[in-house]
């Protein structure tokens, strides 16, 4: 297939549908193991939401660093966060990515640049300043990406990072995932300004908002970003528009929505089913090919539910380790 | 060689054997140089009180950096730097300021490396001025030491003097936890014999800035010398009081405490801090867990009291614990 109209490979677009195709089941799947039961704590789902973490974090290596928010999981698959350990950390198993001792919330792998989901709203922000200034300060070419939802872009923290993003000239990529609720409190309720462009012209940050729906909207946008950031260019705003599936958290009732906000979603604003329309039209990848991908997907996600139940839990030795380097 | 140097000069010094020895060090605060954007000199101010002065000189604006006055962009930043790999000291002028900034310091930094399983270190320093006696009011004399010190991710430090501020300044730069470094404001002036070249005080081992037999009275920061002016006092009146720096508050020496009052029986607590959940009743309630039997009076704490610290001279020097309420406190105990 040689016409690919595509800003991508072939290779690269089967990988980022496999990411995206991996967030989804990954979500899916732990709705259902959830509503058993066997899930502690709190659980926020990004079903829905896979094209903007995805079209992003295929322009980023291991040295970029992402900072998360509590609707984390599909930011860490998309960094390259092994599915198991993740699955094995949100049913609280020593076998984890944070040993148990993280959980759904503060999942991180340093070593593969993602610094944490975070159960504090637009705490990533100052964070990913000091990871974009390391960067800076060693000249790696490094950049950050703080992810923060149109609540949590009302935070002091990330207006104040802004500013020191823009005065310090930092890589740093603000990306608002705008899924249109804060909890239950509508975006046209909670923000002043008319669009984000506006906010962060205020900043002297240029701003671009996309359809975050869309996988490769949001790669051109994050693309044009992040090579700007990386030359130099300083801090951009991104603005992805997009829908989440479920609940504001696992057990939401969702009586805010409209009458028939979630059917109109899942059969207009999918993500996926975006992606596979384009790319099956296009005839760059067959139906086929990507039911394969499906498969294996759902496969990979049986295998780390079933290994996580299995595996064991932390002991009592291990809830007083890993407070300090040394003490 | 060892020369006289103030606590101030004594902490700059700790800053530029550091910085010269580690490229990865690199601090930042609010005018710590003092001059940035501005037509003047490039190190006007080197902190409000001068304490970073001339860093930037040496080091240059890309490891010297001022910031705007924006404490949880910053103290987050030098956090996130920290998790990658280089050792930040950010100044928070006043630690009272910590209000603003707090969520990142003990949310973010003092938790990444449990709740990631062990697998972050966040080698940051946090240091700034706490106490009274500086007559600067409620919100710039305060004592959170019992703030920071509760927090289970970070160590706490407050020297008594310039020798104990360079040795614990270094071993917290070269430290991997995050460190709060507490610099008592009425102290930067004080004066002691410290050597030039770089040296490390280990964390969690108290001094003993005197020795006796009748008496244990437990200081740090600027009541390590109300204690022992004290003893001073007692001295003359036959009562022997031995004097116990804990240096650092997180971790907490309580062995040498301990042994202490096995020897002497007598314990009297003394704290800047408010009296709730303090340093003074957290050593109390330790020493009294373990050497209970070695007790031949009820141990007695000796703090501020339970209200914020006032302006006036007149009543800021009876918030702040005096020599006299220490030796009386002591006298009780040996009837
Ligand atoms: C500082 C802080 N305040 C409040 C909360 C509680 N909280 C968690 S998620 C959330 C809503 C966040 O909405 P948004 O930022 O739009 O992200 P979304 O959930 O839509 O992805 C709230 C209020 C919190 N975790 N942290
Ligand atoms: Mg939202």
């Amino acid at each position: 297939m040689s016409n690919n109209p595509f800003p991508l490979p072939k290779e690269k677009l089967l990988e980022a549908y496999t990411k995206m195709k991996t967030i989804r089941e990954f979500e899916e799947r732990l709705h259902i193991e959830f509503a058993k039961g066997d899930i502690p704590g709190f659980v926020h789902l990004y079903a829905g939401e896979e094209a903007s973490g995805t079209g992003i974090m295929m322009h980023l290596e291991d040295k970029d660093r992402i900072a998360s928010t509590h609707r984390g999981h599909g930011h860490c698959i998309a960094k390259g966060v092994e599915v198991e350990g993740m699955m094995a950390e949100i049913y609280g198993k020593v076998t984890g990515s944070c040993r148990g001792k993280g959980g759904s919330m503060h999942i991180a792998d340093l070593s593969k640049g993602m610094m944490g989901a975070n159960g504090i709203l637009g705490a990533g922000a100052p964070l990913i300043c000091g990871a974009a200034l390391a960067s800076k300060y060693r000249g790696d070419g490094g950049v950050g990406i703080t992810f923060f939802g149109d609540g949590a872009s009302n935070q002091g923290t990330v207006l104040e990072s802004m500013n020191l993003a823009a005065i310090w000239n930092l890589p740093v990529i603000f990306v608002v995932e705008n899924n249109g609720y804060a909890e239950s409190t509508s975006i046209d309720y909670a923000l002043a300004v008319d669009s984000y462009i506006d906010r962060a012209a205020g900043f002297g940050i240029p701003g671009v908002t996309v359809d975050g729906t869309d996988f490769f909207a949001v790669y051109e946008a994050a693309g044009e970003i992040i090579k700007r950031a990386r030359e130099g260019g300083g801090p951009a705003f991104l603005e992805c528009k997009m829908v989440r599936f479920f609940g504001h958290f696992e057990g939401d009732a969702q009586t805010y929505r409209a009458k028939g906000e979630n059917e109109e979603n899942r059969a207009n604003k999918d993500c996926l089913k975006i992606f596979r329309s384009k790319v099956t039209k296009a005839g760059v990848i067959s139906d086929a090919e990507l039911n394969k991908i499906d498969d294996q997907v759902l496969a990979r996600i049986e295998a780390s539910v079933q290994k996580a139940k299995k595996d064991p839990l932390p002991t009592a030795k291990d809830l007083l380790t890993d407070v300090y380097v040394s003490y | 060689m060892a020369r006289n140097l103030s606590m101030k000069d004594a902490i700059n010094e700790a800053l530029d054997l550091e910085m010269r020895r580690d490229p990865t060090v690199i601090v930042m605060g609010e005018d710590i140089a003092g001059g940035a954007g501005g037509q003047g000199e490039e190190d006007a101010w080197g902190g409000v009180l001068g304490v970073t002065k001339g860093l930037i000189g040496k080091y240059g604006a890309k490891r010297v950096m001022d910031t705007p006055l924006s404490e949880s962009a910053y103290i987050g930043a030098a956090i996130g730097a920290a998790a990658c790999g280089l050792r930040p000291v950010a100044e928070l002028m006043f630690l009272d300021f910590m209000g603003v900034c707090f969520d990142q310091i003990f949310n973010q930094a003092a938790k990444f490396k449990y709740m990631f399983g062990g697998k972050a270190e966040t080698p940051v320093v946090i240091r700034g001025m706490v106490g009274g006696g500086f007559r600067a009011a409620a919100q710039h004399s305060q004592m959170l030491t019992p703030i920071f010190t509760h927090i289970p991710g970070l160590k706490v430090v407050c020297p008594s003097n310039a020798y104990d501020a360079k040795g614990l300044l270094i071993q917290s730069i070269r430290d991997n936890d995050p460190v709060i470094f507490c610099e008592h404001k009425n102290l930067y002036a004080s004066m002691a014999d410290v050597p030039a070249e770089a040296y490390t005080i280990p964390f969690g081992e108290a001094a003993i800035p005197r020795e006796g037999k009748s008496a244990t009275i437990v200081a740090y920061g600027m009541m390590v010398h109300r204690a022992l002016e004290a003893a001073e006092t007692l001295a003359k009146e036959k009562i022997d009081v031995e004097v116990i720096d804990l240096r650092t508050l997180s971790p907490i020496d309580i062995d040498t405490v301990v042994e202490s009052v096995e020897k002497t029986g007598r314990l009297v607590a003394v704290d800047e801090a408010n009296p709730r959940c303090s340093i003074a009743s957290d050593v109390i309630a330790s020493v009294t867990e373990h050497a209970f039997k070695a007790m031949k009076a009820a141990p007695k704490a000796i703090t501020a009291p339970h209200t914020p610290v006032p302006f006036t001279p007149a009543l800021e020097d009876l918030y702040i614990p005096s020599a006299s309420q220490i030796a009386e406190a002591v006298r009780k105990q040996m009837k």
